[in-house]
């Protein structure tokens, strides 16, 4: 399993990483992001696409 | 002995590059080189956050991954000249870099104001770490702001330098902010939201002269008037850094011409075997939109070529290379997003909400969606992307 950590202070719910992490990462109805916490270990690839494509660089994976 | 993999320009797409070769598995050495003396850090909010509370290079550093720990970082030096031919670049301090394969990253620098009077300080731009802590210093309430150029830079500069209490007028050639990009539905209702928040839009207009002893105190325009200035931002657009790869059978008449898996190209269409391109300077043919090659100055491209290039060296590369463009930028609480390439249109269609709120706009061109932006609603935006891919 990874453990992601979103800076919610940084996020600017901007949603970029919705693309690249679909099963982490999602956009609700108000527009704001919303994420699993933890993931199987096969989602590492897709978390770390997501975190280089985000604006404010608020993911992290917490080993 | 192995020569290593030289990127030149060690900003973002640098790092991704190497970044990239590592996870593709290339496991031999990489010399990263780049002019600048901070390590690669984020830029996005150099215009926002950084001018309006913090200033520090670790609030923007990109945290470094374990796999690029054995990069050969060099920083505060410029790569001056290349020899293509004998695989090797030659920096400022007269050292060479033979290189197994070299990887053009040097991006842009800001253009400056060409006119009369321009060793006068209180002269800025906004590219580097360095230009917005020169800049934050300055943003102090009541100053005068003046910003020449009204592009995304330039006005999200406006929006910052509003909220700090700054007085700020904003002057430009175009007949609304950010009409290139953005089309005239959404400039002019941008345009009324800026002026909404204090700001004077001087429009259809270009700064002439400076006013001043040593320090500007006034900006002249076209028209012949004088506007007070304490601080002069110049946000006009940007040069390519491309003027050390010249003579090398290259083109360069916008960035670096390369073919779609960013191989730079000889003038007689043949491309080289071991010199990519990536991020701002990298002019290649995107088979989402025509055969047309163009340079996209958006911050998702560095990393999207970057991953690209490290396919391609790597042997992993499937299909075409297909980039969708995205960009976004944030003004008082207006959160602007988009995809695909918005200037290609010939019809701006509004698709959702209305144009004084929250909206979303398609672009079209010849009836064919090429782009999709709107203020707010990044669900409904997002929706859209998917014509695209």
């Amino acid at each position: 399993m990874i453990k992601i950590d979103v800076d919610m202070a940084k996020c600017q719910h901007y949603g970029q990483c919705v693309f690249e992490a679909p099963n982490v990462f999602e956009l609700n109805n108000d527009d704001k992001l919303e994420y699993t916490a933890t993931a199987d270990d096969s989602e590492r690839a897709n978390v770390e696409a997501a975190i280089d494509v985000c604006p404010m660089q608020a993911i992290r994976i917490v080993e | 002995m192995t020569h290593p993999v030289v990127i030149v320009g060690a900003s973002m797409g640098g790092l991704r590059t190497a970044e990239a070769l590592r996870r593709f598995g290339y496991a031999g050495p990489i010399t990263a080189i780049g002019e600048e003396s901070h390590a690669p850090y984020n830029r996005p909010p150099l215009s926002k956050e950084v001018l309006a509370e913090t200033v520090s290079h670790e609030a923007v550093a990109f945290e470094q991954r374990a796999s690029t720990d054995d990069v050969n970082w060099i920083f505060g030096t410029r790569v001056e000249s290349a020899d293509l031919e004998h695989h090797i670049v030659t920096d400022s301090n007269g050292d060479v870099h033979p290189y197994s394969m070299l990887v053009v990253a040097t991006g842009l620098r800001p253009k400056r104001l060409n006119v009369p009077n321009g060793e006068l300080r209180g002269r800025h731009a906004v590219r580097t770490l360095d230009d917005a802590i020169a800049l934050r210093a300055e943003l102090v309430s009541g100053a005068h702001v003046v910003i020449v150029g009204a592009g995304f830079i330039g006005c999200e500069v406006a929006a910052t330098a509003r909220k700090l209490g700054c007085d700020v007028t904003v002057v430009a050639p175009g007949v609304h902010p950010m009409i290139r990009p953005l089309g005239v539905e959404l400039a002019s209702e941008m345009q009324r939201r800026h002026e909404s928040q204090g700001v004077t839009f001087r429009l259809k207009t270009s700064v002439v002269d400076l006013v001043g002893e040593s320090i500007v105190t006034g900006v002249v325009l076209d028209d012949g008037s004088t506007i007070p200035c304490d601080v002069l931002v110049e946000a006009i657009g940007s040069h390519e850094n491309t003027e050390w790869l010249e003579g090398n059978d290259l083109d360069l008449s916008s960035g670096v011409l390369t073919n779609n898996d960013l191989r730079a190209v000889k003038q007689n269409g043949v491309p080289w075997d071991d010199v990519f391109v990536i991020g701002d300077v990298a002019r290649f043919p995107n088979p989402v939109y025509d055969d047309e090659c163009r340079r996209i100055e958006h911050w998702n491209i560095p990393t999207e070529t970057a991953k690209r290039v490290a396919q391609v060296f790597t042997g992993q590369a499937q299909g075409e290379f297909r980039p969708i463009p995205s960009f976004w930028t944030d003004q008082y609480d207006n959160h602007v997003l988009a995809y695909g390439v918005l200037a290609l249109a010939d019809e701006v269609k509004l698709l959702d909400g209305e144009l004084s709120g929250d909206c979303v706009f398609g672009y079209y061109r010849a009836g064919t969606m090429v782009g999709v932006c709107g203020i707010g609603m990044r669900s409904t935006v997002q929706s859209y992307r998917s014509n695209f891919v």
